[in-house]
């Protein structure tokens, strides 16, 4: 019997960013509008696969999702052993304007989750012509830390089981098991201290209330969509950001936590698709 | 009653091997009463009431008893649905030497929400 393949297809390219060689991996499905999906800290792409594998998206839009340099299947630099990791503002901002480059995207919708929801803000400020619109899954333009990092990478914790038990707290109770697990797993498989290292952007660098008055909604339209039990980045923190972002469109998910597209993939459509729809319409 | 986590987290041969490597005494908090709950390679050996002031254990987890009635709900309300959501809003509070809690957290996680089973009202003393 013929397998049955899922339409994602997966590749890889070269990237060249802050004078470092990166190999990178992305996966790809459908035709159409270009919308690149960006992972949450300390994870990778394979967040995405129910949306890559959703005709119903796929059909009109042209899903990507590529894993960071250091996550997933992308590799670190080839002289990696002799630094820390460590995302920052400029750093991010670099990596996804290289990747819109290098694969020629025209008018792109950006949907970043958790870090990827904060970066999409500074991205919307910096080139809103070029965006299409942005969606910020679990995004706030600031947020206070309330643990210790250290406890991510340290010789006497096991960084995969602790990251993994530190956002479980993350997860909605209602979120199916299955899901819930798939998406703990990705934080299992983290290389030591990158999922540290990305919080270094989301807790104590990426920090943009200053600014989120900024944005010209109209230039780039901003949807941010938060899910109710997100004890990290909360609704409380969702609404004030949507309170400094002029014209910013809000939905709390009821239900949900803080990884929409891999804790539940199907109640995650039925706030997406509306989303979505509304997009597709921008001229 | 308290106890009764010693009961279901015995009756979990996956539990106790994933707390495998556990074997401490830690304090539980609900309201004003401690617990001192003993672990021997993931099984639950002893739950007591604390008596004495220098009864204690290597860490400590406290919250109300209302918190914990509303943690062990089957669908409990956001913010006290898992100890690291209630941390950051100051409805649970950790103490003392966090090294084996964090070594173990999913452990730890596990087997206090073994008592979620919408009788956390009896359940929870």
């Amino acid at each position: 019997m013929a397998v049955e393949f899922e339409p994602m297809i997966g590749r890889y390219f070269m990237l060249e960013v802050g004078g470092k060689s990166y190999r990178i991996y992305m996966e790809e499905a459908g035709r159409g509008i270009p919308l690149l999906c960006l992972h949450t800290a300390g994870s990778d792409a394979r967040q995405f696969r129910h949306i890559l594998a959703d005709a119903d998206i796929t059909s009109r839009f042209r899903v990507m999702a590529f894993d960071l340099p250091w996550h997933g299947k992308s590799n670190p630099p080839k002289d990696f052993r002799n630094e820390d990791y460590k995302l920052t503002v400029h750093g991010y901002k670099a990596i996804i304007n290289a990747v819109c480059s290098a694969l020629e995207l025209e008018s792109p919708v950006v949907m970043g989750c958790s870090m990827g929801g904060r970066i999409v803000c500074h991205l919307a400020l910096e080139n809103p012509a070029y965006f299409r619109a942005m969606i910020a899954l679990e995004g706030a333009d600031k947020l206070e830390p309330y643990y210790n990092l250290d406890w991510l990478y340290r010789p006497d914790v096991h960084g995969g089981d602790v990251q993994a038990a530190f956002v479980s707290s993350q997860v909605a109770p209602t979120s199916p098991d299955e899901y819930r697990w798939e998406t703990l797993w990705h934080y299992m498989q983290g290389g030591p201290g990158i999922f540290k290292g990305d919080l270094h952007f989301y807790w104590l660098d990426g920090d943009f209330d200053d600014r989120s008055p900024q944005i010209d909604t109209a230039a780039c339209p901003i949807y941010l969509m938060s899910g109710e039990y997100d004890c990290s980045c909360t609704p409380e923190h969702t609404l004030a950001t949507a309170q400094r972002i002029r014209g910013a469109k809000t939905t709390i998910m009821d239900g949900m936590g803080h990884f929409p597209m891999s804790e539940n993939p199907a109640l995650f459509k039925t706030y997406l698709i509306p989303v979505l729809d509304e997009i597709a319409t921008i001229t | 009653m308290i106890e009764e986590i010693q009961r279901r987290v015995n009756a979990d041969q996956a539990l106790q091997h994933r707390g495998r490597w556990v074997n401490l005494t830690f304090v539980f908090g609900i309201g004003d009463d401690d617990y001192l709950i003993t672990i021997s390679a993931g099984k639950i050996t002893d739950i007591r009431q604390r008596h004495l002031p220098t009864d204690t254990g290597s860490f400590s987890i406290r919250a109300s008893k209302d918190s914990w009635d509303k943690h062990w709900q089957v669908t409990p309300p956001r913010d006290y649905h898992d100890i690291f959501a209630m941390l950051p809003k100051q409805i649970a509070r950790i103490d003392g030497e966090l090294l084996p809690l964090m070594q173990n957290l999913q452990y730890f996680k596990d087997i206090i929400a073994k008592l979620r089973d919408g009788k956390g009202d009896e359940n929870g003393g």
